[in-house]
């Protein structure tokens, strides 16, 4: 007990001291580490064979429970430096980090990577809510975060340093909405949420409004809660007012249970899920009772467009099993990266900022990718339904 | 609002908790301590059935006995290590609590090591999917084999307590450890049977659980443990019949709060309607007033 006290005055202080070091640092750091660049730059530009040298950090969830989604960004973030390093206008030297899917550590991790490695630029952390805690220091030291898989609203109002590529759940689930209700000319679905857990209640809050909005009946809103594991009284509920649809806002666990429970109550119209289901588990899991799961993805991975077709083929080649929608986003997030850092012509921050800025219609796994005014994702969302096993474009 | 379908999942879901108590009653009743690592055990028998059907390819009711006689186990290094060493020492109940909440903090670790995070499934033809239709209700076969086992093993363990010598001698230790010891009963053995035969049970419970929903995940002991204890204490501490319809009255009261009210008012309710059972009859619906031993 004693040394867990100890242990935590020591990392109060630490941080603190890390803390105003960080305020004070990037005006007198941020030369250092683009001095050697600059002039590499301009020699890059003006024809030459160097390239652009950048320091960048990668905060991920690489253990405890969002290690599942850390460990496929971590793939694909090497693999993108990989390519960009192969491509020679610019060279990334990637540092990363585990934040342990916590806040806290998640602040240590930015601290180390703003004032000691003294890196460019910064890209994560995994989950919204730790961007919420580290985001505000890198803003603080003028450093440019790139979230890869925050989806939650406000990330990006935290200041102009930050950024994201991956689309928020108010930008994809109107989409699934409508895309769905033409395709199944619905008129009237149920709806189910977890109540319990800030993102499946937030994903209710969008799919409401989006049905509202497309003049989608709700017959019957029922509610569970993290860890149930029974969801017949509500299916049974639920499905007694007759919907053409399911709308489902659930984490992977408790939506699979549901769509294996729904199928054996005899439901056979589509399930409409919201970014919770966008996990292969949910697939292997589900087996027969996933078909016909409608999701919208913010990767489109039946795309054939070049830049996606390459990156499926040698991340399966890479890593022995196909990429996922969190590795597509890690692997965008590497290139628009380098393509600011390629624009702004040094690793400078500032410089960094303002060129990420500038990226527009970039080709990348994503679709073509620009940012909107306000540093959140521009890119085509996709609405995908589960047939064979396998996730395809619902069209 | 299909009436029978309801019902039928309350009586289902009623069944389910109550095979979780029963063996959880069992220790309380006999041995008066409270095994907190009850779900532990629950989670670990889930974990021995996935094993023995999914990556060994048994029969799934060999997968059930399988997890049993493995909990059973625990249950002898439960009684071992966390509730033995406390005996006839002061504040042994509340020690007891404390050494129990430690064992399942292991168990659970271990599962979690083993398995990860991660919610696993058994092999499709693992369980039959057909159901019976009766009266518009659709009723799973898997989910009347719940009801059906749960009943038994109350029937089952009701007659081991009240008509077999071993059941003489648990209810002799039940009533006076010290004076059953000095009529010559090895009270340290009967202990060990009373764990043994709860944590099987409990196994039984998390490996019927994990087949009826298809799911084993490390933190699944969390959806019954709470619910388990109101449903004991509601019951009657020590009471299996208590425990049984317990069970029943708490999954119908959720499903029926789901289907009337609203599913936003399922804890409310079914909780409410505990405490009210409880302010009308404070020993439970089973339970002796007045305290044994002591």
């Amino acid at each position: 007990m004693r040394t867990i006290q100890i242990a935590a005055a020591l990392s109060a202080v630490l941080s603190l001291a890390a803390c105003t070091g960080g305020a004070g640092s990037p005006s007198a750091s941020a030369p250092s580490a683009s001095a050697p660049s600059a002039t590499a730059s301009a020699s890059s530009s003006s024809g030459g064979g160097a390239a652009v040298e950048a320091k960048i950090g990668a905060v991920l969830s690489l253990t405890k429970a969002a290690a599942v989604y850390g460990k496929t960004q971590q793939n694909g973030l090497e693999l993108a430096v990989k390519d960009v390093n192969a491509k020679g206008a610019v060279k990334i030297d990637l540092q990363i980090e585990d934040d342990a899917s916590d806040p806290a550590t998640g602040i240590t991790a930015f601290q180390k990577l703003i004032n000691q490695d003294q890196v460019a630029a910064i890209i994560g952390p995994t989950l919204s809510n730790t961007a919420t805690s580290t985001d505000p220091i890198a803003q603080k030291a003028g450093v440019p975060v790139l979230g890869i898989s925050n989806t939650a609203s406000g990330i990006t109002d935290i200041g102009d340093f930050i950024f994201r590529d991956s689309l928020t759940e108010a930008q994809v689930i109107p989409q699934t909405i409508s895309t769905a209700k033409a395709k199944y000319s619905l008129t009237k679905v149920a709806v189910l949420y977890g109540q319990d857990d800030a993102f499946t209640k937030s994903g209710y809050d969008v799919f409401s409004q989006a049905l509202k909005d497309g003049g989608v009946t709700v017959t019957d809103t029922e509610t569970f809660s993290k860890g149930d594991k029974n969801f017949n009284a509500q299916l049974t509920k639920a499905i007694g007012t007759a919907p053409d649809a399911l709308v489902v806002s659930a984490l992977a666990d408790e939506g699979t249970l549901i769509l294996q429970q729904a199928r054996q109550a005899g439901f056979t119209g589509p399930i409409i899920g919201g970014n919770g289901f966008n996990s292969p588990a949910v697939i292997t899991n589900g087996g027969q009772a996933a078909e016909g799961l409608v999701v919208g993805a913010a990767w489109n991975q039946a795309s054939d467009i070049p830049a996606n077709k390459t990156f499926i083929s040698e991340y399966t080649a890479a890593y022995g099993s196909p990429p996922d929608q969190f590795a597509a986003q890690a692997y965008a997030g590497v290139e628009i990266l380098a393509a600011a850092i390629e624009a702004a012509g040094s690793a400078d921050r500032t410089a960094i900022r303002d060129a990420l800025g500038t990226v527009k219609d970039l080709d990348t796994p994503l679709g073509s990718f620009s940012f909107t005014s306000s540093r959140d994702a521009q890119a085509p969302a996709a609405v995908q339904v589960v047939q064979n096993g396998t996730f395809a474009v619902l069209k | 609002m299909d009436l029978p379908q309801q019902l039928f999942n309350g009586i289902f879901l009623g069944s389910i908790y109550a095979l979780f108590a029963l063996g959880y009653t069992l220790v309380f009743g006999v041995l008066d301590v409270l095994n907190l690592a009850h779900a532990a055990v629950f989670t670990v028998g889930a974990c021995m059935a996935l094993v023995l059907v999914a990556r060994l390819g048994l029969p799934a009711w060999l997968g059930v006995v399988g997890a049993s006689l493995g909990a059973g186990l625990l249950g002898l290094l439960l009684d071992r290590v966390a509730f033995a060493p406390l005996r006839g020492r002061p504040e042994e109940r509340f020690a007891g609590l404390i050494s129990s909440l430690a064992m399942a903090s292991l168990f659970i670790a271990f599962v979690q090591g083993l398995f990860g995070p991660n919610a696993y499934v058994f092999p499709p033809d693992a369980v039959t999917i057909d159901a019976l239709r009766i009266a518009g209700a659709r009723l799973p076969i898997v989910q009347l084999v719940v009801i059906g086992v749960s009943l038994a093993l109350m029937a089952g363990l009701g007659w081991l307590v009240q008509r077999t010598r071993f059941g003489r001698s648990l209810r002799a230790v039940a009533e006076n450890p010290r004076a059953a010891a000095l009529l010559g009963i090895d009270v340290a053995r009967v202990n060990a049977e009373t764990f043994f035969i709860s944590s099987a049970l409990g196994g039984v419970a998390g490996a019927l659980f994990a087949l009826a929903f298809d799911s084993v995940s490390f933190d699944m002991g969390t959806s019954v443990e709470l619910k388990g204890l109101a449903v004991i204490i509601v019951g009657g501490m020590g009471s299996l019949l208590g425990a049984f319809v317990g069970g029943l009255v708490l999954g119908l009261a959720e499903v029926l709060a789901i289907a009337g009210i609203g599913s936003t008012w399922r804890d409310a309710v079914a909780f409410g309607l505990l405490f009210l059972i409880l302010i009308v009859r404070p020993a439970g619906l089973f339970g002796r007033t007045g305290t044994r031993r002591d």
